[in-house]
This record gives C-alpha cells, sequence and structure tokens, in this order.
C-alpha cells in the first residue's frame, strides 16, 4: 500500500494505477534490453 | 531480518513465485492471477487485499501483454469501450459484494470455495484435452471444423435483436443488452475473485457477441487493460492493494512470461498440458484443505496447503525449463554434429 495518507483516497488509488503502469513498462523495456545483450553473450560463452 | 516490511524467505517467494507463475502463463497464453489470490488467502492475508493484490498483478501482466501484442490482432474499439464500461460496473458490484461480505466475516470462505471450484474447473478442462489429444491427433479436419463451430446457446444468444443495436466493426450487430450482460457478468466475477478473467473474457466476446476471433482476442486484451486498471483503482481506493507484493510479483513475472513465451518454440504444449491440468487440480486441494483447516480451527494443514498450490507450481515451471534446456542441449549437439559435414561440403 502507498504510504501517502496525507492524500485524499482518490489521489492514493490514481498514484497507485500509475506506480504499476509505470513498474510494468520499465520491467517490459528493461528486461528486453538484458535479452538483447545477454543472448549474444551466452552463445559466444557457449561457443568459446 | 525484514526488507520492505517482509521476511527475506517471502521476499525470494514472492519474486520466485512470480517467475514461475509468468513461465506458465507465457506458455499457456493466460494472465495467471487466478493463483495469486489464493496463494495471497493461503498467507494468511485479508480477502480484499489478497483480491486487490491479484486485480493489480492482472493490470501490470496486462500492460506487458499490450505492450507485447500491440501489432497483433484487431481492436474493435466501439466494442472495447462498451465492455470496458460494463466491465468496470461488474468489477465494483464485485467489490462491493466483497467488502459486504468482509464484514459478516465470511470473504474468505466464500472467495476460497469459489477458487476450489474455479481451479478444479479448469483443471478438469486442461485434462479433459489432454486425454482427447490422442483422439485429435487422428481425426485432426474434423476438430478443426468442430473448434471453430459456434455451440447452439452462443448461437441463439447472438441471434437476440433487442435495440438497442450496436454495429460492431466486423460488419455484425449485437444487442447492448448483450454485451452488458456478457460484460457486466465477466466484471461481477472479476471484482469478486481478483481475476483478470482473460480465459472467460475473450470467449464471451467470441461465442456470445459474435466478433471474429482476431478481433475478439485484440479487443479483450484491450477492455482487459483498462477494467484491470480500474480494478486495481476501486481496490486502491479502499488501501486494499500491496503495493510491495505486486512490485516483487511484477519482477518476476515480466522475466518469466519471456521465457515462457520462448519456450513455445521450443517444447511441444501437448508433453506438458497433462501436468498443468494436474497442477490446477492439485491447487484446487490446497484451497479446500485450507479451508479444512480453518473450519476445524487448526493450522496443521497450512504447510501442505501452501506446498499443494505453489509446489506444484514451481514443479510444472521446472518442468518446461528442464525441457527448453533439454531442447537446447539438443539443438546444439545436433550443430555439433553437422559442423563436420558442412565443413567437408564446402
Amino acid at each position: 500500500m502507498i504510504e501517502s495518507v496525507a492524500l485524499p483516497a482518490p489521489v492514493q488509488a490514481t498514484l497507485l494505477v500509475g506506480v504499476i503502469l509505470v513498474q510494468a513498462i520499465i520491467l517490459y523495456a528493461g528486461y528486453g534490453v538484458l535479452e538483447r545483450v545477454a543472448t549474444p553473450l551466452i552463445k559466444t560463452i557457449t561457443n568459446a | 531480518m525484514e526488507i520492505l516490511g517482509l521476511s527475506l524467505a517471502l521476499l525470494v517467494l514472492f519474486v520466485s513465485f512470480g517467475f514461475m507463475v509468468g513461465v506458465l502463463f507465457g506458455f499457456f497464453g493466460m494472465g495467471g492471477s487466478f493463483l495469486i489470490t489464493p496463494t495471497l488467502l493461503l498467507l494468511d492475508y485479508p480477502a480484499s487485499v489478497a483480491i486487490g493484490s491479484g486485480l493489480a498483478f492482472y493490470f501490470g501482466t496486462s500492460v506487458i501483454a499490450v505492450l507485447k501484442h500491440y501489432d497483433v490482432g484487431q481492436v474493435d474499439y466501439k466494442l472495447g469501450a462498451i465492455l470496458f464500461v460494463v466491465l468496470s460496473i461488474g468489477i465494483e458490484l464485485g467489490s462491493r459484494l466483497v467488502f459486504g461480505l468482509e464484514a459478516l466475516g465470511i470473504a474468505n470462505l466464500v472467495t476460497g470455495i469459489a477458487y476450489v471450484v474455479l481451479l478444479a474447473g479448469i483443471g478438469a478442462l486442461f485434462l479433459r484435452r489432454a486425454a482427447n489429444l490422442d483422439d485429435e491427433e487422428g481425426a485432426e479436419d474434423d476438430d478443426e471444423d468442430a473448434d471453430d463451430e459456434i455451440p447452439a446457446v452462443g448461437q441463439k444468444i447472438q441471434s437476440y435483436t433487442v435495440p438497442p443495436m450496436i454495429s460492431l466493426t466486423s460488419g455484425g450487430r449485437a444487442s447492448l443488452w448483450t454485451i452488458s450482460g456478457a460484460g457486466g457478468s465477466v466484471g461481477l466475477v472479476s471484482g469478486l475473485i481478483g481475476v483478470g478473467g482473460g480465459f472467460i473474457r475473450m470467449p464471451a466476446i467470441y461465442y456470445l457477441i459474435g466478433t471474429p476471433l482476431t478481433a475478439a482476442v485484440g479487443t479483450s486484451l484491450f477492455a482487459g487493460l483498462f477494467s484491470g486498471a480500474f480494478g486495481t483503482f476501486t481496490y486502491g481506493m479502499s488501501g486494499s492493494v500491496d503495493l510491495t507484493v505486486v512490485s516483487l510479483l511484477l519482477v518476476g513475472s515480466a522475466l518469466g512470461a519471456r521465457i515462457g513465451s520462448a519456450a513455445t518454440t521450443m517444447v511441444d504444449e501437448d508433453d506438458v498440458i497433462v501436468y498443468f491440468g494436474i497442477m490446477m487440480v492439485l491447487a484446487s486441494a490446497g484451497i479446500a484443505l485450507s479451508e479444512l483447516a480453518n473450519w476445524l480451527g487448526t493450522g496443521a494443514l497450512d504447510l501442505v496447503s501452501v506446498l499443494l498450490l505453489v509446489g506444484s507450481s514451481f514443479f510444472v515451471a521446472s518442468m518446461i525449463l528442464y525441457k527448453v534446456v533439454q531442447s537446447a542441449g539438443a539443438d546444439d549437439a545436433d550443430d555439433a554434429g553437422a559442423q563436420p559435414a558442412t565443413d567437408g561440403g564446402d
């Protein structure tokens, strides 16, 4: 739960939706980058 | 030792469970929120928090699914917008019912029983599909025709022309009452037990409203994304979403879903479908045991319940990962075997 108790409930709930949205986008993009970097690296190590 | 208000063991459990759920549902093409809520219930989270967090997890996985499929399939935006409204009304009603049941002190029991039935039902469907696999292989063409057929009930519902009628992008028309009934019911189930409901929403759009399959997938995803956000907002209003738990689950799930999705090109779904069915039945048994333990007033069965639910998911996901490694190993061996011949040919 978001600990911003001073904020009204609708603002907290909107903030919560925003945080999850941003987190999902970052995770999708982050793991995408990781996959691009890691795949050739693993192939290089395996073939060495 | 506590990190983010959780013990280290719980923190590891949530990330790894999220990962396994991601692998499973990336592989089988489902959202997976219907394993999250019952697990939180077994870990003694209040029903409203388990359901709210399950819906928030579903919203996060929907965002990832939309990002992945944004260019795949068509979306009927008008139908999607109407569905979003009726789904949201259903979710709102479902959440009010949960808070009402919580006030009566029976929310955990009702949600638990709903999950016993739901997971056992899904498990039975998968086991039936696994049992029919051999027959399907023998009469593939006949089955393809049968799969595409709209059942008599669906045809009857599609034939209702009670005004107002809505024009669909595909060229057909559907009664607003049919759309409201189908969407509202799915929303009610989502709000009541904290599942995304994609596994009933997509068939409802296809069989009851009559949208073509390609548009049904995209429209279901579109409506699901916004209704997931609304569900998160509704439960977030009462502070019933545990953001730490949802975040940890998403960290694991986003990675697992990538691996699960990639595994579909390496592992035949038919090889593991029977284990997935058994996993669902075991998960259902786990929740039933937990409800029995609560009724008997003993905590002795709690560990067995968690082991059945979480353990069976770990087992099936590990099996998929093992088959991926095995398949990759076989490919490497084939490449190594093929290398001298290529060199020789040169």
